[in-house]
């Protein structure tokens, strides 16, 4: 965005941030990502006058599609999913820069059309050279685009225009997978053009956490190991494995979950203040934290994965992981994984930070959950403060967005009664009812060249340097505890806390 | 739920929010604003539908003030008050209370509505019509941190802008300036496309449409060039030309919905402008509550500094010489009184000598 348009102030806030002149490649366009998320957040960016002029989104999949088939498909899935209602006004300047390309991934033919495409577009809707190419693709096809992107010189910059690459996760499935993906990746794209989307980080929750935490005084003085327990970070899912055995079996809970969406969370929970918000910043003070969490020093105790067993979840007979389709009976793969770490600096040394994630748990939640020690000293005598438990701060992600604060209250009535009391920020009923979904977000940032909100091979690798430890010991050691469906998990999970005196929330 | 009270306080009336709010079993509240709606009788439904559906966006506490006509002598020395409380379904996301005052009271409104305001939360007061001519002075304006008017709905808006200017206080803001948000981030966006430098401006929209005018004096503030406002038969907005060095930039929006964009050098584009609802356009003014002052600058630079299609200087305000952009400029600043015109430093950083020589009277103007 050139910073010498007279009509641009930053003092002017009701004018939005729009992209500058671009265009969205989507490989597997036909996928469930795009469908239920990448097209409906396009077509929302445009209904919020997000979008520049001229906007071109192209699909790229083996499908026998002209490009009117494309459109109509991108219609059905604006009008099921989007969450701003249909209007056929912004449906028309979309739909004008609407292509479809039909190839696979080792057609050089399709991709001297794409790039054709791409020539057209400049000239018909003024895009200007600038496409993302969102590699919405199984792992194993990322290098295989990305090789035949800089083979047709679609990863080209030219005259001041930009290509990026936008890519999902796994990043790999151990360290030194996801170094060799990362040389694959940057040899084509510069690294500064290359955009991992951690859906997470576009969550509104998410950001939010920044917000509580630096833009207050009243949470941050007592954010650290002087007033803080210990903390737990939670996402559990109530859907087992679905379709996607193929992808999870082998890579199990702990990569597709820990890895990148929790040491996230913990990342902004436990980081130190930012010198400002920008992408340099918020790297440096992310990176920094990563590199101090510490793991526990017998793997074996505190560290837990399970199984889901067959079981009733919520009312529905659910079968357990081995009998789902094309899992191997005798397969390994943890569908829960609860690991404690430490982070070794001034502001958390001896505070644990628990992580646990499953799917087919009670009930579909993320938080974060900062639980703080008990007051040094009670002038309220036992029987008063038995049912008192301890403060708690817990950020709930998703879904029901919003804070929660946990504190002791009198019970009204003539004897001195302290129960816990909760008080509640609730996003829906403060703020608009539908926040942009996370992908609107993050396919925004990425056409404004804006990396806040997107984690970078530093820190992607930093969390496998956590992880590959565990993932071998859990190798060599042992096989999962079952859980039968529908329950917080194993036993062993709650024992691994009940060691040190303390019990999971139940969120 | 509703509950009804006749010849009551504003303390009755806490009451039944509060007896409100435990019947429907949501005793906290996350009810972000006060929005107050001065109105008359024949304006208020539409004006609370409108508030109801912008609650969805930011859940408020409505008051709306309903200032009753005394129709007789008799009347004029009653005063009553008679109060409508609406919490859960009927209220949007918020409360509700709608305030009929009759008589005396009439005119004491502030303190009816001083004690229904929610506890530290800010206050936004919005007079769909017959806004007062001071809104920072006027009661009622005085206990809010954000002044909503709208000239559209007056009977010479053009004539009421330059009253907004004189009285202009941090915290007034205007619906008709609201309206060309999506105008104003288009033509941003079409500058973001080429680097150029803009000769004249031409903003063509329906006549009593005070909407075409701030455009037209926001861009003449921003881009310190002429702009020449002419008149068309609508709906709204239907135009924006821009003559620069690259060529013209046209903005050009025929039906009220779908706009068309062209450069020159560059395709066609269709880009989606619709009029907005007024719900809309609340909700886009409650989401921030800070003084505008991109408002206020665009405000002061005064309607009769922009030449007209009957005017004299039409003609020249077509011609892409800087030379004679520059005279233009010149008589058209003699008639200002107004405040301060700050010159964006790019353009003047831009500008030859001869036309800095130019904008000098306009700076003195606005050291008077």
């Amino acid at each position: 965005m050139s910073s010498s348009n007279p009509l641009r102030d930053p003092a002017d806030r009701r004018l939005p941030r729009i992209a500058g002149p671009s265009g969205l490649v989507i490989f597997g366009v036909t996928g469930d990502l795009s469908r239920k998320k990448l097209m409906p957040a396009v077509y929302d960016l445009a209904n919020r006058g997000l979008l520049p002029p001229g906007f071109s989104l192209v699909g790229f999949a083996r499908r026998e599609w002209q490009h009117e088939d494309f459109a109509q498909e991108v219609h059905d899935a604006v009008k099921e999913h989007a969450r701003t209602p249909f209007r056929e006004e912004v449906w028309q300047q979309l739909i004008q820069g609407m292509r479809f390309v039909q190839g696979t991934f080792d057609d050089d033919d399709a991709f001297e059309r794409l790039r054709g495409t791409i020539e057209e577009l400049d000239k018909a809707q003024g895009t200007g050279g600038n496409f993302a190419f969102y590699l919405s693709v199984p792992p194993r096809s990322f290098p295989v685009v990305i090789q035949q992107l800089k083979k047709h010189g679609l990863a080209d910059q030219s005259g001041g225009s930009w290509r990026r690459a936008v890519i999902e996760k796994p990043f790999g499935h151990d360290l030194k997978s996801a170094e060799e993906l990362n040389k694959v990746v940057h040899e084509v794209f510069a690294p500064d053009q290359v955009f991992r989307i951690d859906h997470y980080l576009g969550k509104e929750t998410v950001q939010n956490i920044l917000a509580l935490r630096f833009a207050n005084t009243m949470f941050e003085p007592i954010w650290n190991r002087s007033f803080v327990d210990h903390v737990q970070i939670t996402m559990a899912e109530d859907i087992g494995i679905g379709g996607r055995a193929g992808y999870y079996d082998g890579i199990g809970a702990a990569r597709d979950v820990i890895q990148n969406h929790l040491l996230q969370l913990l990342a902004l929970t436990a980081m130190e203040e930012p010198s400002s918000f920008d992408a340099d910043a918020l790297a440096a003070e992310k990176t920094k934290v990563l590199g101090a969490v510490r793991l526990p020093k017998d793997l074996g105790t505190d560290t837990v994965r399970g199984q889901y067993a067959a079981g009733w979840q919520g009312g529905e007979k659910v079968i357990g992981y081995l009998e789902e389709d094309g899992i191997d009976r005798k397969s390994k793969t943890d569908t829960y994984a609860a690991i404690k770490v430490e982070i070794d600096n001034r502001r958390w040394a001896g505070i644990p930070f628990y992580l646990r994630t499953g799917k087919r748990l009670g009930r579909r939640v993320t938080e974060i959950a900062v639980v703080f020690q008990r007051a040094p000293h009670s002038p309220f005598d036992h029987t008063a403060t038995e049912e008192l438990g301890k403060n708690a701060i817990v950020i709930r992600v998703q879904p029901d967005e919003g804070v929660t604060v946990r504190f002791g209250s009198k019970v009204p009535g003539t004897s001195m009664e302290i129960r816990d009391v909760s008080m509640d920020f609730a996003y829906g009923e403060s703020f608009t009812e539908s926040s942009p979904e996370a992908y609107e977000r993050l396919i925004l940032d990425v056409l404004l060249g804006d990396s806040n909100l997107f984690p970078r091979t530093e820190e992607v690798e930093l969390s496998w340097k956590i992880l590959d430890p565990i993932e071998q010991y859990w190798d060599k050691n042992g096989k999962p505890a079952q859980y039968p469906a529908g329950t917080w998990g194993p036993v062993e999970a709650d024992e691994m806390l009940e060691r040190d005196g303390r019990s999971w929330r139940r969120p | 739920m509703k509950i009804d009270l006749t010849d009551t306080t504003a303390s009755k009336v806490n009451k039944a929010l509060v007896q409100g709010r435990r019947a429907i079993g949501t005793p906290a509240v996350g009810m972000v604003l006060t929005l107050v709606i001065v109105t008359d009788e024949e304006n208020a439904y539409d004006a609370l539908k409108a508030a109801n559906d912008a609650s969805h966006e930011h859940p408020s506490r409505t008051l709306v003030v309903i200032k009753r006509v005394s129709r007789s002598p008799r009347d004029r020395t009653q005063s009553r008050l008679d109060a409508e409380v609406r919490v859960g379904a009927d209220a949007g996301t918020g409360e509700t209370v709608v305030l009929r005052l009759y008589g005396d009271v009439a005119h004491h409104a502030q303190s009816v509505v001083l004690p229904l305001l929610l506890p530290d939360a800010p206050v936004v007061v919005w007079w769909p019509v017959n806004a007062p001519l001071d809104p920072a002075k006027d009661p009622l304006g005085a206990l809010a941190q954000r002044r909503v008017t709208d000239t559209y709905a007056s009977e010479q808006p053009v004539r009421e802008l330059g009253a907004r200017a004189d009285a202009y206080t941090p915290g007034d803001t205007d619906l008709s300036w609201t309206r060309i948000t999506p105008w104003r981030s288009m033509l941003a966006a079409a500058l973001d496309q080429v680097t150029c430098d803009v000769k004249a401006v031409e903003v063509e929209g329906e006549e009593f449409n005070p909407s075409c005018e701030l455009l037209a004096m926001w861009l003449a503030d921003r881009l310190d060039v002429p702009v020449k406002r002419s008149l068309s038969s609508g709906p709204g907005l239907t135009a924006v030309r821009m003559n620069t060095d690259r060529g013209p930039i046209v903005l050009d929006r025929a039906d009220g919905s779908l706009a068309t964009l062209s450069i020159e050098g560059q395709p066609n584009r269709a880009v989606a402008l619709k009029r907005r609802d007024t719900a809309e356009l609340i909700a886009e003014e409650l989401r921030r509550l800070d003084p505008d002052d991109t408002y206020a600058s665009a405000l002061r630079f005064g309607v009769e500094r922009l030449s007209t299609s009957n005017g004299s200087h039409g003609k020249d305000a077509e011609l892409p010489d800087p030379e004679r952009n520059a005279d233009t400029e010149g008589p058209a600043a003699k008639g200002e009184g107004a405040t301060a015109v700050p010159t964006p430093l790019e353009a003047a950083a831009k500008a030859p000598g001869k036309e800095a020589a130019a904008q000098a009277p306009v700076k003195k103007a606005a050291a008077k």
